[in-house]
């Protein structure tokens, strides 16, 4: 009698414990995944990054992100720019030599039919993917929304900052460029645990 | 050193270069059209511009291993006879002064005009505003542009 006394009231014990064990978990998660996203933050805004994710309609440059320089450039219906003056029209799929050349990377795409292909653009107008002014809170909450991530899962979203040429270039930008504050694993690994972790999200 | 092979200004060509090698100085030295110019060899300037598959690309900085298979135009291949609306109105509107960026000019505008028959001011302004012009030859430019787009659409050209 005695011990189905005890056991009882340890099992009172215990379901009352869980919910807050569990909420505790939860919570520990969420800060785990919301400190991760505070980590990969400083190189969402790098000007590796940030450049080509600008406010405006105009690419920005150099490490104090400034309009890209004297030419009137434009994001166009496609991100690649207008008429003579496409991305692509300058940016091949390679780095240029020395200083102040233009930077480039290469087209996943590119096969026989299009060597040497190069990719280099702005998102398309219909999702920007603004970074530039963005607080960790107001990113945060944007690349994990498909509306505005390019429809991006975070399976996908993790891929893309895990193996897209663009991204990796950051950390190979030629010279004169800085590449930004964590490695690309680091990086990577940050967006992942971020996401993994139910993407929290900073206030 | 490696054979490449594309179609430049309408007759299938190959060169036996470096890939790296830039476009520019294929045409320019082992092909010798020489209205193509070079300008600033980093893209800035527009002089050296050709069309790749119609695209006006900076042909100081393109490698030429990028225009393996495809379709260069040069300012030599714009028309055989100066028949091409830029051409003619480039020279009814007298726009060159010393000339040298003349050639980037017109294959930016011949692009420009390819993709939009009737274009605006402000529609030169974003397709041209990379070619740069040290004589300051940019109004007579404009009034080009113009006078192309009428030219090319069956109009008299004013």
């Amino acid at each position: 009698m005695i011990t189905r006394l005890l056991g009882g009231m340890l099992l009172l014990a215990l379901a009352r414990a869980a919910p807050g064990a569990a909420s505790q978990t939860a919570g520990d998660a969420d800060t785990r995944s919301r400190e991760a996203f505070l980590k990969a933050y400083p190189v969402f805004m790098h000007p590796r990054c940030q450049n080509c994710h600008p406010a405006g309609d105009t690419p920005l440059q150099g490490e104090d992100s400034h309009v890209h320089d004297l030419l009137r450039l434009r994001r166009g219906p496609d991100g690649n720019g207008v008429y003579a003056m496409r991305c692509s029209n300058c940016h091949q799929a390679a780095n240029g030599p020395g200083p102040h050349t233009p930077p480039g990377a290469p087209d996943p795409e590119a096969d026989e039919s299009r060597p040497a292909a190069p990719r280099w653009h702005l998102p398309g107008p219909a999702t920007p993917m603004v970074f530039q002014g963005r607080t960790p809170g107001q990113l945060c909450r944007q690349l994990k929304d498909p509306k505005q991530n390019g429809g991006l899962a975070p399976d996908r979203f993790v891929h893309h900052v895990s193996t897209d040429p663009l991204v990796l270039w950051a950390w190979n930008p030629g010279e004169g460029r800085t590449s930004p504050p964590l490695s690309h694993a680091e990086f990577a690994a940050a967006v992942k645990e971020w996401l993994d972790g139910g993407g929290a999200c900073p206030p | 050193m490696e054979k490449i092979s594309f179609v430049l200004n309408g007759t299938a060509t190959t060169v036996d270069v470096d890939p790296a090698t830039p476009l520019l100085w294929v045409l320019r030295d082992h092909l010798h059209l020489t209205g193509t110019k070079y300008g600033c060899g980093m893209a800035v300037c527009g002089c050296c511009t050709v069309h790749l598959n119609g695209d006006a690309v900076r042909s100081c900085v393109t490698p030429v291993a990028r225009a393996r298979g495809q379709k260069v135009t040069t300012i030599e291949g714009l028309s055989p006879d100066l028949s091409h609306a830029v051409q003619r109105a480039w020279l009814a509107e007298q726009v060159p002064q010393c000339g040298y960026c003349q050639s980037g000019q017109m294959m930016s505008a011949a692009c420009l005009l390819a993709a939009n028959p009737r274009p605006t001011d402000g529609d030169i302004d974003d397709a041209m505003s990379g070619n740069l012009c040290r004589c300051g030859t940019y109004p007579r430019i404009r009034r080009a542009v113009h006078r192309a787009a009428e030219i090319a659409s069956g109009g008299a050209g004013r």
